[in-house]
C-alpha cells in the first residue's frame, strides 16, 4: 500500500527534486509515513517537523485535504492511496 | 590583507570586503537569501575561514549553516547540527549565539540559543552538544523570556581558563569556572525594573555583556535600562550610565586592543526604543565608563531605527574598527575607534548582526 506525498518547490530539493514522492503507507498512521520519510530524506523531515517530532508550527499537512491539526494530528490514519499534501501556512513578513 | 565583515538580517546574510584598510568596502550578498540570520561567527582558526550561520529557514525552521569559501556555497548537519536530545522534550527555536572559542581551543565554538540553553562543539559546529550544567539549573524554569524570546544571547568563553560567561533575557548573567558543569548567577548590582524587587539574584535584562581587553574580570553589560561594569568578573556591578544621553540600549562592544575602551549605542526607552532625537549615536569611554564621548561624525540625523544586540561589534585591527547596523538596513564602519564612520551598506532588510575578521 502507498501514499503520494506532495511537496513545495522549496523543499523539492531536499527530495532529489521530486515534487511527487510514493511511500510505503502501510495502513498507518501520518507520524508513521513522516518516519519511513525521514529514514530516507532527513532534512526534508527537519523542515517539517522539530525533534520532538512536532509538525512545525508553520507547516501544514494534509491528508486526502483534510488539514491533520484539525484531526487527529500525526495519529491520522493514511489509507491506501492517500496523497499527503506538505504546505507553508500564511505566515511571514 | 582583507577586512571582512558579515552582516546578518533578517532576509538573507551579506558579506562586505575592504581591500584597502576599512576605508571603502564592497558588498556581497545576498547569501541564504529569505533567510533569517541571527547569528554569524567568522572562525579564522583552521586553514580556511568558515562562516557560520544560525538561521530561522522561513517556515522550515532553524539550523546552522556553514560556509569554507564565504559565502560560495553552503552546508548544514543532515541530523542538525543543533538537536536537543530527546529526553528534553525541548526543540530548538532559534540560534541567538555562534561564538568560535580561543586558537588554543581549536574546533571548539560555543552557541546560544532559545529556548535558554548554551551549546558546545568541538568539530568546528558541524554538532554541538547541550551544556547540561545549564540547562539543569534549578533556575532555569524560572527564566522568562524577553520580548525577542527567551535564550542565552551572549556566550563569553575566558581564553586562558575555564570560565564561561553567559547573558539570557530574562535571566541574566550566570558563569561557570569549570568550562560549564556547574554555574552561578552573577548579577548583584544590575537592576531589573520591571520587578518588583529591583535588585534580584537573578532574573535581570541583560541585553550584552563585553570583556575588556586588559582584564578578564573586567566586563561591560549593556542592560535593559542601565549600563554597568565589573571588576570582579561579576561578583558586583556598579553603574557607568552617567554621561550618557539614555541608559538603555542593546549592544556593548569592548575594544580586543585597548584596557578601558568601550563603545555603546543608546536608545529612548521604555516604549519608544529610538535613538535619542532620532540622532544615531555612538558612546565610547576610553576609562572603563568613567566618561563618554559621542561619536556623531559619519552617523546619520534623522534616523529612527534601534541597532540590535549584536548588530554592532569590534574588529581585530590598529585602531580597532567599529561597526554598527541598524534596523532600517545601514552598516557604518569605522576604521579609527569610532571617530568617524562611513556608510558600508543601506537598504538592506533589518540588520541582526555584524561580525567582523581580518582574513590573511
Amino acid at each position: 500500500m502507498t501514499a503520494e506525498v506532495v511537496l513545495p518547490g522549496v523543499l523539492a530539493d531536499l527530495a532529489g527534486g521530486a515534487k511527487h514522492l510514493t511511500v510505503e503507507a502501510g495502513g498507518g498512521t501520518l507520524g508513521d509515513l513522516l518516519d519511513d520519510l525521514a529514514a530516507r530524506h532527513p532534512l526534508l523531515d527537519r523542515r517539517i517537523r522539530d525533534e520532538t517530532g512536532a509538525v512545525r508550527r508553520f507547516v501544514n499537512v494534509y491528508v486526502d485535504g483534510d488539514d491533520i491539526r484539525f484531526g487527529r494530528g500525526l495519529a491520522t490514519p493514511v489509507p491506501d492511496g492517500a496523497v499527503v499534501q506538505v504546505l507553508p501556512s500564511v505566515a511571514g513578513g | 590583507m582583507t577586512d571582512l565583515l558579515a552582516i546578518g538580517t533578517r532576509k538573507g546574510l551579506w558579506l562586505a570586503r575592504s581591500e584597502d584598510d576599512r576605508r571603502t568596502w564592497t558588498l556581497d550578498g545576498p547569501h541564504l537569501l529569505a533567510q533569517e540570520v541571527a547569528a554569524v561567527s567568522v572562525d579564522t582558526r583552521g586553514p580556511a575561514p568558515r562562516v557560520l550561520a544560525g538561521i530561522q529557514y522561513g517556515h522550515w525552521g532553524p539550523t546552522v549553516m556553514r560556509s569554507d569559501d564565504l559565502g560560495r556555497t553552503w552546508t548544514e548537519t543532515e541530523s542538525g547540527a543543533i538537536r536537543f536530545p530527546e529526553e528534553t522534550g525541548a526543540a530548538l527555536a532559534r540560534v541567538w549565539q555562534l561564538r568560535p572559542d580561543s586558537a588554543d581551543r581549536p574546533g571548539v565554538v560555543w552557541a546560544g540559543c532559545e529556548p535558554h540553553s548554551l551549546w558546545r562543539s568541538e568539530d568546528g559546529g558541524c554538532t554541538f552538544d547541550l551544556v547540561r550544567g545549564l540547562w539543569e539549573h534549578p533556575h532555569r524554569p524560572t527564566w522568562e523570556p524577553g520580548g525577542g524570546g527567551g535564550a542565552v544571547h551572549t556566550v563569553l568563553p575566558d581564553p586562558a581558563s575555564e570560565r564561561v560567561l553567559v547573558a539570557m533575557s530574562t535571566g541574566g548573567v550566570y558563569v561557570s569556572e569549570d568550562g560549564g558543569g556547574a554555574w552561578t548567577p552573577r548579577n548583584r548590582g544590575i537592576t531589573a525594573v520591571f520587578l518588583p524587587d529591583e535588585l534580584p539574584e537573578y532574573g535581570q535584562c541583560v541585553h550584552k555583556v563585553a570583556v575588556d581587553a586588559g582584564d578578564p574580570d573586567r566586563l561591560y553589560a549593556q542592560n535593559h535600562f542601565g549600563v554597568f561594569a565589573t571588576d570582579d568578573a561579576g561578583v558586583s556591578w556598579r553603574s557607568i550610565a552617567a554621561g550618557l544621553p539614555a541608559d538603555f540600549g542593546f549592544p556593548v562592544v569592548a575594544s580586543p586592543r585597548t584596557p578601558g575602551t568601550a563603545w555603546v549605542v543608546p536608545l529612548v526607552a521604555d516604549m519608544e526604543r529610538v535613538p535619542p532625537g532620532g540622532r544615531l549615536r555612538v558612546q565610547r569611554t576610553r576609562d572603563g565608563g568613567a566618561s563618554w564621548t559621542e561619536s556623531a561624525a559619519g552617523l546619520p540625523d534623522g534616523s529612527w531605527a534601534a541597532v540590535m544586540r549584536d548588530a554592532a561589534c569590534a574588529d581585530e585591527g590598529d585602531p580597532t574598527g567599529v561597526y554598527v547596523g541598524t534596523r532600517d538596513g545601514c552598516v557604518y564602519a569605522s576604521a579609527d575607534e569610532g571617530d568617524t564612520f562611513t556608510l558600508v551598506a543601506a537598504h538592506l532588510p533589518d540588520v541582526l548582526v555584524v561580525r567582523a575578521a581580518r582574513l590573511p
